[in-house]
């Protein structure tokens, strides 16, 4: 027989028959969590379970001159009361630092703080009981003598000489600090018909995860192995940190990772409390669980932004931006977390404002300082939406003082869309952006010169609405640059085993994680569509070292384009091993034949040979009727990591339009609008709602979330009543539409999604507000934006 | 105070006998004696909506009861809905729609759904969005709960979307 169809191998999995790639499929196993039979960390238990609960300080800065615990430990059903000293004959301290982030230092930091504490919330002891009730009663009667210490709290006075250094070994208060030159910013700035600067302010805020952090850690003693069962996005960097500091061998730590109630970033670090759980099973040799309360998460989950970033944009009349430049500084607590450091964001800021833009003078400085709060690290869209706010920003004031169009002026500076591959001014390699392409569909999506209209109607109304247009770049699918190339043992690779089993069934096991994204779905879906399987027969396990490849995690938008592509490798290697066999068995050869709905089919018309249930029978129970030589291996593993470009950059623009209230200072969000370009699209509406839950996180942070600390370092709304997250009732719908630059590092061309939404939401809520406030003649620049800062911006108050 | 209290209660349709500390809260009780863990604790204090039951009829924060309040109680929890399929429709439109991503408000979300629905069964919008406004979700930002609840509610009162 000769065939005269192309070999399906030329075919992209995007090409084949009954492909799912590209399509909206339900997500597999939702019905476990509809049903409220998932299972959380926060539902574990295991026999012999203790429950920890940690003493925690209530001062900024303190040193502890003792503790007494002598009452605690006399209660029934406590266990223990374990100090920092004490624990620290089990785990060693560690130190927040990467060497690509030159000069970046920080100090020790233990499990349980030893002699001082250096945050309101951080632990001062382990309280070990056999219930979390009965823990808590105990840590009432621990007693610990403090004495405090001068509090740094303002990071605009943390570098100067009359404040206090927080750790005396580092000699200051500087965890580190990035200059950028490039170009010829000052010749830039002197050419330019108009220069204008603005001080940017972000909020510091948090997460919320909505399931607090948990974590049950399970050394059994007798196999000298620790079970760590928590909700973390990177299982195998926990299990590398963990045995490090524990003094094991990685193979003596096992981490599993069940349902996670939200991560978001949160969820991608390792915290002291946490570290302090595996110590204190290791000690006591029982599982112990830990599962922070609200109060907790709200004191020790890391924060995030926290910048006051100085902006300057040089314009001529004709729209043509000349230079960016900016100064940022960014306070992150008394240390630099561990093992990805505090120092990235700020380094983001550096890397990304301007990016979208043609201009190739850009200055930059960031400092990143200590100071007596919760810890600042990684938190979802790291670092975008300070660049994207001040780029924005700066860009909306120059059209205004140029009398321009916020559409046109980007119209007229945007990087062209032939333009690529390119760079931008502080060396970010771009493969294909489609800025142009995004923001011509988005002014049609908006309708915008229809909103326009609008607006200026309702002014004469007195109600005041305005537009607010942010375009964006996003850093999805990160190599080794990101963490590997500064010395941390996070893997920048992913892998993926996938194997048929005897009837039929598929099961894939990937090192991607899911915390609700789609991870297991957009897995299976790759699986089914290159197998040629349906995706009910496609079982993938995540979340356990023991058994999954090692690889990174679902992290910096990373699942769907390097987890996904190994996937689709892996599948590929594969459905050639079946193939060979079908062969075999039907006297055929692999090129004739093909994989269509689950059986063995000429692939010349379709005719179905053997059903793969029946060919796994006979591969595994009857191999004896193979021909000689044939041994069959249906199994297949493959592991992808990007090696050409550091980041695949994805691009994008957001649109905002709402009204304020000038007399009470709301805000009411209207309508959002989101065009976004992440490559190829393996499952539209998961795509979609990881854009929409992302612009509703930057909307929080634009409208309603902020940690209040005052002047001693105590976070006065550590609640979920005082601190406010966006609510079903205030939300706008949001439109999401796309353009589609597939990368071409890969067979499958997929970018990350996970982020957009966050990176750009807050930019655009921040130009429609000062756009609806145009006629007041008044300039916000600052977020979150609460009645209190606009009516203090309007003069009311 | 510290005396434990004997409760008799109704949870999902069984027949509950239960010595409890008066300080219990009911979640912690429906979660820690039962091993209901479809009620998921969240904030503690009554404001995310995660841990959402139904007593007699009427949802409630189960993080603001006690225990002992629930004497002679009825008790209907995400497990109860589930298996009498009194929100089938509800569930398959949130799997749908993908109305869930981690999945931790959820429980508490078709809670509120229902309680919606059967209180207003063409609720618009804005309804939808006022009436859920006490439950939290962080990851979907609510778009999707909302037009999974209108999709129910339009299929239940026979109506073409």
């Amino acid at each position: 027989m000769t065939s005269t169809q192309a070999n399906p191998e030329t075919l992209s999995a995007l090409d084949r028959p009954n492909s799912y790639i590209g399509k909206t499929v339900p997500r597999p196993n939702l019905d476990r969590l509809m049903q409220g039979r998932g299972l959380y960390v926060s539902d574990m238990e295991l026999p012999r379970m203790a429950h920890v609960v940690f003493l925690r300080s209530p001062h900024a800065h303190a040193k502890i001159n003792g503790i007494d615990a002598s009452a605690a430990k006399q209660m029934p059903g406590v266990i223990a009361v374990v100090s920092g000293k004490e624990l620290s004959t089990v785990i060693t301290p560690w130190v927040g630092v990467l060497s690509h982030l030159k000069g970046l230092k920080s100090a020790p930091q233990s499990a349980i703080a030893v002699d001082r504490v250096c945050w309101q919330g951080e632990a001062v002891a382990a309280v070990v009981a056999i219930s979390r009730a009965l823990a808590e009663d105990a840590a009432e009667l621990v007693s610990v003598d403090y004495e405090e210490l001068d509090a740094v709290t303002d990071m605009r006075t943390a570098l100067d000489p009359a404040t206090a250094v927080i750790h005396v070994s580092l000699g200051d208060n500087l965890a580190f600090e990035r200059n950028h030159d490039a170009g010829a910013v000052d010749q830039a700035f002197a050419e330019s018909d108009e220069v204008v600067e603005a001080e940017f302010v972000f909020g510091r805020h948090t997460g919320v995860t909505l399931e607090p952090r948990a974590v049950v850690a399970d050394w059994n003693a007798a196999e000298a192995r620790l079970t760590i069962y928590q909700g973390t996005q990177a299982p195998h960097m926990v299990q590398n940190i963990a045995a490090v500091h524990l003094g094991l061998k990685e193979s003596q730590v096992r981490v599993v990772c069940k349902d996670v109630g939200g991560s978001f970033g949160i969820k991608v670090h390792i915290y002291a409390d946490e570290m302090a759980t595996y110590a204190l099973s290791k000690l006591l040799r029982r599982p112990v669980k830990f599962v922070a309360d609200r109060v907790e998460s709200f004191n020790t989950d890391i924060h995030a932004r926290d910048h006051r970033c100085k902006g300057k944009i040089g314009v001529k009349r004709d729209g043509t931006i000349t230079a960016f430049e900016i100064d940022d500084l960014t306070g992150i607590g008394p240390y630099s977390m561990y093992p990805r450091t505090s120092a990235i964001e700020a380094n983001q800021v550096v890397n990304l404002v301007g990016g979208p833009y043609v201009t190739r003078n850009y200055r930059a400085r960031a400092r990143v300082v200590f100071q007596n709060k919760n810890v600042m690290c990684q938190y979802r869209a790291v670092g975008h939406p300070i660049a994207c706010s001040v780029t924005e920003g700066l860009v909306d004031l120059a059209a205004m003082k140029i009398g321009m169009d916020p559409i046109e002026i980007r119209r007229r500076n945007l990087i062209a869309d032939d333009a690529y591959p390119c760079a931008s001014p502080s060396g970010l390699r771009f493969e294909q952006l489609s800025h142009h392409a995004a923001l011509a569909k988005l002014v049609k999506m908006m309708d915008y010169d229809a909103l326009r209209a609008e607006q200026t109607a309702l002014r004469a109304k007195n109600i005041h609405r305005g537009i607010g247009i942010a375009s964006f770049i996003e850093v999805t699918n990160p190599s080794a640059a990101f963490y590997g190339v500064g010395g941390a043992k996070i893997s920048s690779q992913d892998g993926v085993a996938v194997r048929l089993d005897a009837q039929g069934s598929v099961i894939c096991q990937t090192s991607i994680t899911e915390q609700g994204q789609g991870s297991e779905s957009l897995t299976a879906q790759i699986v089914g569509s290159v197998l040629g399987v349906s995706m009910d027969r496609v079982r993938v396990i995540l979340g356990d070292t023991d058994n999954t490849p090692y690889g990174g995690g679902t992290w910096a938008s990373r699942g769907a384009g390097i987890g996904g592509e190994a996937a689709l490798q892996a599948t590929k290697v594969l459905r050639n091993n079946i193939l060979d066999v079908a062969a075999a068995v039907l006297q055929s050869t692999p090129g004739e034949l093909d994989i269509v709905n689950n059986g063995v089919v000429d692939a010349v018309d379709g005719t179905p040979r053997i059903d793969l249930s029946e060919l796994a029978r006979i591969v595994y129970f009857r191999p004896d009727t193979l021909p000689p030589g044939i041994q069959p291996e249906f199994m297949a593993t493959r592991h992808f990591v990007p090696r050409e470009y550091p980041f695949a950059f994805t691009n994008g623009v957001q649109g905002s339009w709402l009204e304020i209230d000038t007399d009470t200072g709301f805000v009411k969000l209207l309508k959002h609008w989101v065009v976004e370009d992440c490559g190829t699209i393996i499952n539209p509406q998961l795509v979609d709602e990881q854009i929409r839950g992302g612009v509703v996180q930057g909307l929080g942070a634009a409208l309603f979330e902020k940690c209040v600390y005052d002047e001693r370092g105590q976070l006065t709304n550590a609640n979920m009543a005082d601190y406010l997250v966006p609510m079903s009732g205030e939300m706008p719908d949001i439109d999401v539409g796309h353009v589609v630059s597939p990368t071409l590092e890969s067979e499958l061309g997929a970018k990350g999604a996970g982020e957009a939404g966050t990176a750009g939401a807050a930019a655009a809520v921040t130009n429609a507000v000062n756009d609806a406030l145009r006629p007041f003649g008044t300039i916000i620049t600052e977020i979150p934006l609460t009645p209190q800062v606009i009516l203090t911006a309007l003069g009311r108050i | 105070m510290t005396t434990a209290v004997t409760i008799s209660l109704n949870v999902n349709g069984e027949r509950v006998e239960a010595s409890v500390l008066p300080r219990l809260n009911l979640a912690d009780f429906l979660r820690d004696h039962l091993k209901l863990t479809g009620t998921h604790v969240g904030c503690e204090h009554g404001v995310c909506g995660a841990c959402t039951v139904r007593v007699n009829g009427d949802i409630v924060r189960s993080c603001l009861l006690l225990a002992v309040q629930m004497h002679h109680a009825t008790v209907e929890t995400i497990e109860g809905l589930s298996d009498s399929g009194e929100i089938a429709d509800l569930q398959s439109a949130f799997r749908e729609r993908n109305a869930l991503q981690c999945g931790f408000c959820t429980p508490g979300m078709l809670m509120a759904a229902q309680d919606l629905l059967k209180q207003s069964p063409c609720p618009d919008r804005e309804q939808i969005r006022e009436h859920l406004s006490g439950n939290y979700c962080r990851c979907t930002g609510y778009q999707a709960i909302i037009d999974a609840i209108e999709t129910t509610a339009r299929a239940r009162t026979g109506r073409l979307p």
